[in-house]
């Protein structure tokens, strides 16, 4: 079996495009959510979102890259080249190595709207163009990073829900460690345009605290009303322990743990018992036990039923070691897709720089919640291990462990 | 429109959609290589010409278009055919 470790990682979020702007915003518990009028005019529920600054990719990649990137797959282009830099890979290197390519995506819905108005308007499919077909499959993401960064192993796309982007590191992580691979990029992307949200705003599960943004997203607070969607890109690039010593590169923490289940329920309602099996197979497959766990970057979303389940299946598994527990979802909203990679982002920039990133807008704790260690402020705390929560629709659950590298 | 806006404004089109310097375009220059066209490139090429001038191209309209003077001659034929349809 390989160790695997983490040896770079991007970003590009709500919360800043780049890993300084980021860290800076979890540490001072910068919410990146506003207030957005095309939502409101477009007939939203809730007109809230994190959102992002929409790169300007002209004059850096060609055209035909260009012209197949989604929305999604531009972020997660600027936040793999972040990655790229800081692993300090190079063509040759990546070549030598096939590394290949592993992104947690479900949705490339603005594509998919914007190619079908143009077929029924004009009754001509060619009308669409060349790019259309490479933004509208689910596979986007995967499929332009391969061909952009010249990819040669691994290259496909996880669709698992909010749970995709931890999924992918999850399998890149087990593919590593069984030999498989030597390297592989693995990351998530969410896009954030209205028309990938419509549908889940239908739900009434977004908050309509539409007169504070900033407070909306409050995962874990007894007044929470509901999640904030957001969006972006998050790039973790993995390896084996001796690949990445061989070529002397930076060791960012290792991945000790994956664990996974399916809470075999409602399509939308979680449970106990789902994150509990995940939690613990995470725990086995670290071959540690729950009290090693400094922090739980938890998925708490801000829903009322969600974090209420999270905190009973934390407190089952953690209740009695209490780690500090936060949701960087109250500063980010939910990324859904990308969700599970970022948090790994966020996560592992804690464990860099010695903080506990706050779960901003906690004020009023409900009767789960209480019993957890929740940082309602920032934390300056030493971090050795950690783990990060993941869930999707259809009970799909993900945890993974992190381990500082001495 | 005159033939030499109509060219002028081909042009246009061409170099902003297949970012190309302007002065690599002359009628004798050939279209496939000066513009950098793959197959999928043409299905764009379609589309622009769609967008300005209105009219679909079927993709067997290509086969004997070499050069930009052929691809201003086909346009051009196009656009009368359209006028004199009004």
């Amino acid at each position: 079996m390989n160790r695997v470790v983490i040896t770079g990682i991007g970003i590009y979020s709500c919360l800043g495009t780049g890993l300084d702007q980021v860290r800076d915003s979890l540490f001072k518990g910068k919410s990146g959510i506003v207030f957005d009028e095309e939502r409101k005019i477009m007939g939203f529920r809730s007109p809230l979102t994190g959102m992002v600054e929409k790169p300007v990719l002209k004059g850096i990649l060609d055209r035909r890259q260009r012209i197949g990137l989604a929305e999604q797959g531009e972020y997660a282009y600027l936040s793999t080249l972040e990655a790229i830099k800081n692993a300090k890979l190079d063509e040759e290197i990546i070549d030598r190595n096939e590394f290949g390519v592993l992104f947690g995506n479900d949705s490339s819905a603005r594509a998919v709207i914007e190619a079908t108005d143009i077929i029924r308007d004009k009754k001509d499919t060619t009308l669409v163009g060349s790019g259309s077909v490479f933004q509208s499959m689910n596979s986007t993401v995967t499929m332009n990073l391969a061909t952009i960064f010249k990819l040669k192993g691994v290259n496909f796309t996880v669709s698992g829900a909010c749970a995709s982007g931890s999924h992918a590191i999850g399998i890149g992580y087990f593919l590593i460690k069984h030999g498989l691979q030597k390297g592989v990029i693995c990351g998530g992307a969410q896009e954030i345009n209205p028309f990938s949200m419509g549908n889940f705003d239908a739900l009434s599960t977004f908050s309509v605290r539409v007169d504070e943004p900033t407070r909306a997203s409050r995962p874990f607070d007894k007044n929470r009303d509901g999640l904030v969607p957001s969006g972006g890109a998050a790039t973790v690039i993995i390896e084996s322990y001796e690949s990445a010593i061989e070529r002397g590169a930076p060791i960012l923490a290792e991945i000790i743990g994956y664990g996974f289940s399916s809470n075999g329920g409602h399509i939308s309602q979680p449970n106990v018992e789902g994150p509990v099996r995940a939690l613990e197979m995470s725990l086995r497959d670290a071959g540690i036990p729950a009290d090693l766990i400094d922090y739980v970057n938890a998925h708490a979303t801000s829903t009322p039923v969600g974090d209420m389940y999270e905190a009973r299946a934390l407190d089952s598994v953690f209740g009695g070691s209490k780690p500090l527990v936060s949701s960087t979802k109250s500063m980010t909203g939910h990324e859904c897709w990308m969700a599970g990679a970022s948090e790994i982002v966020y996560s592992l920039l804690m464990m860099q720089n010695d903080f506990v990133a706050p779960n901003i807008n906690l004020e009023t704790p409900d009767e789960d919640s209480a019993k957890l260690n929740i940082a309602t402020k920032t934390v300056e705390k030493n971090i050795d291990t950690l783990l990060s929560n993941s869930f999707g629709f259809g009970g799909t659950n993900s945890s993974l462990i992190l381990k500082k590298v001495k | 429109m005159k033939n030499q806006e109509i060219i002028e404004k081909i042009n246009g089109f061409l170099v902003e959609e297949f970012e190309v310097d302007a002065d690599k375009i002359t009628p004798e220059a050939n279209l496939k290589e000066t513009l950098g066209l793959d197959s999928l490139d043409y299905v764009d090429l379609v589309v622009v010409i769609e967008s300005n001038f209105g009219f679909k191209v079927k993709g067997e309209d290509f086969v004997g278009i070499v050069n930009f003077q052929d691809f201003y001659n086909y346009i051009l034929s196009k656009v009368g055919e359209k006028q004199e349809a009004k």
